[in-house]
């Protein structure tokens, strides 16, 4: 068929720029759902508490991941800077994502557990008190807001529509869970422990009377990358 | 448009397309144009060989010749990095805090790993050069909470304070108002006792008292501190939450319990043994 046929024909033209681009999204697309290694096969994952997913939501709407990327990936400073390289099987539980390309901040997959609580409360709040080189904006107003909890079923519940794995007993006691997780000894924390194991407990944010939104964000913060067992992970079965 | 036409002047071949009398020249592309295409198709070729590329049925993926896994690859690295570091990691584990510093080869080396590791790991709250900041202490000084030797640098490093390992180092001011252990009256007058230690104030023989009872099993009879339990030194003028009255006052209402993360797990033992030293040297090692 020559050139011409398609340059004086829009409806050929049409099809063929179809056909082209169909074929060019679906060899990128399809395999990626067929693999059965896509998301290695890992202990230890779970979707977010409903706190940490508060938090979760508070990083995005402020932009964090504008600054900061949260997947290490697999060469050699970053392993022994950050830790193990990220997996697909970390973020499965994620919509969306965020692995982010920009580091302005450092990257923030492996940071739970790496810095005390006050010390998130001291820099999310000024984070030149701690670091003073620091360029990053502080937050101080998360500290003063309440976090508003009334719809932390909701949101497990608009997760579960796209796949995240929540029982309807844990849609059930969303904001129990969330309450216990923040509060410490007061709530059930045992039945939160029993839905969400490794989950972080205790007063965030150094103010124990409320449930701040800087309570949430510091829990979501202190449970990235420290879900995945490493000790059965086994790199030789997830090679790429 | 029957018949080809060419273009009279140039020789070239017509679209055959006119417009008030100019015509469209069908220019071929450049051959060199043409060439480069045919190689990036021939490239594709080469690359769906040696990479992994092409999906084969449910669940597989052709690995390519090479074999090749960025994951592999830096398991390969990281291997090559540990062999390369072998000698002088072995001499590490081999050699206590004390034989280390007391080595000028490996002094050296650890001073070099532990300024690198100090500054990822401890510097957000000791400060890069160990100068501390408010409610975190100083390491550049010889005011030293849980003690200065090697060995006690080590022991904290490994296991935190207040941390969640179990080894790890536990002190806990008792909030002495909330729970009524002392009356607001008395509080006032240790509080005073307190800052006579620094030659701030007056002392009275009441907040002695309170002191001798309450304060003295953790903080020492003369207020210098005892490193085994963790009380700070309160004679020395360095304050770990704030200077002045009201700051010393407030731990006596609302204590606050700093907190650091036990690095045994997060760090190999190696890079503990090197920041100690490290740190043992910033100014204060005992």
């Amino acid at each position: 068929m020559s050139h011409e046929k398609f340059e004086t024909n829009v409806i050929i033209l049409i099809i063929g720029i179809l056909i082209t681009i169909s074929i060019g999204g679906l060899v990128q697309l399809v395999p990626l759902y067929t693999m059965e290694q896509t998301i290695e096969e890992v202990d230890g994952m779970r979707p977010y508490s409903p706190l940490e997913l508060a938090g979760r939501n508070i990083y995005v709407r402020e932009g964090c991941y504008t600054c900061h990327s949260q997947q290490v990936r697999p060469f050699r400073d970053e392993a022994e800077r950050y830790g193990h390289y990220s997996l697909a099987a970390e973020s499965m539980y994620d919509h969306p994502f965020q692995w982010g390309s920009k580091r302005t901040g450092p990257d923030l997959a492996r940071v739970g557990g790496k810095y005390s609580n006050d010390w998130h409360v001291a820099h999310m709040i000024d984070p030149r008190s701690v670091v003073p080189e620091s360029i990053m904006p502080g937050y101080p107003f998360l500290a003063e807001k309440d976090l508003g909890f009334d719809d932390a079923a909701d949101h497990l519940g608009t997760l579960r529509v796209v796949g995240v794995p929540y029982t309807d007993d844990q849609i059930a006691n969303a904001a129990a869970d969330l309450a216990a997780q923040a509060n410490g000894e007061e709530g059930d924390t045992d039945a939160l422990l029993a839905r969400y194991p490794k989950a972080v407990v205790g007063d965030f944010d150094g103010d124990p009377a409320r449930v701040t939104e800087l309570d949430a964000m510091i829990a979501y913060l202190q449970m990235l990358g420290t879900l995945v067992d490493f000790t059965t992970f086994k790199p030789e079965m997830a090679q790429r | 448009m029957a018949q080809k036409e060419h273009d009279a002047l140039t020789g070239t071949e017509t679209t055959g397309h006119e417009w008030d009398g100019i015509k469209e020249l069908n220019t071929p592309l450049p051959r060199w144009w043409v060439y480069l295409l045919w190689v990036t198709v021939i490239w594709a070729v080469v690359y769906y060989v040696l990479y992994p590329s092409w999906p084969i049925g449910l669940g597989d993926y052709t690995k390519g010749v090479l074999g090749y896994s960025s994951r592999a690859e830096l398991a390969k690295e990281l291997e090559a990095v540990k062999q390369s570091r072998a000698g002088w990691l072995q001499r590490f584990e081999d050699s206590t805090v004390e034989e280390v510093a007391g080595d000028p080869d490996l002094l050296n080396y650890a001073m070099a790993g532990g300024r690198v590791i100090f500054a990822d790991n401890c510097a957000p709250c000791h400060g890069s050069g160990g100068q501390g900041a408010p409610a975190y202490p100083v390491l550049a000084d010889d005011d030293w909470i849980w003690g200065g030797t090697l060995e006690d640098i080590l022991f904290t490093i490994r296991y935190g304070v207040r941390a969640t390992h179990d080894e790890t180092r536990l002190s806990e001011m008792p909030n002495f108002l909330a729970d009524e252990i002392i009356t607001a009256e008395e509080a006032g007058e240790v509080t005073d006792y307190v800052m006579s230690l620094t030659g701030a104030g007056v002392a009275t023989v009441a907040g002695q008292t309170v002191f001798m009872e309450q304060c003295a099993a953790c903080h020492g009879e003369d207020g210098k501190g005892l490193k085994e339990l963790g009380g700070p030194n309160l004679a020395d003028g360095i304050w770990l939450y704030g200077e002045g009255r009201d700051a010393v006052m407030a731990q006596l209402g609302n204590p606050r319990h700093g907190e650091m993360p036990a690095w045994v797990g997060r760090l190999d033992d190696v890079s503990i043994k090197q920041v100690t030293v490290y740190v043992h040297s910033l100014g204060g090692g005992q």
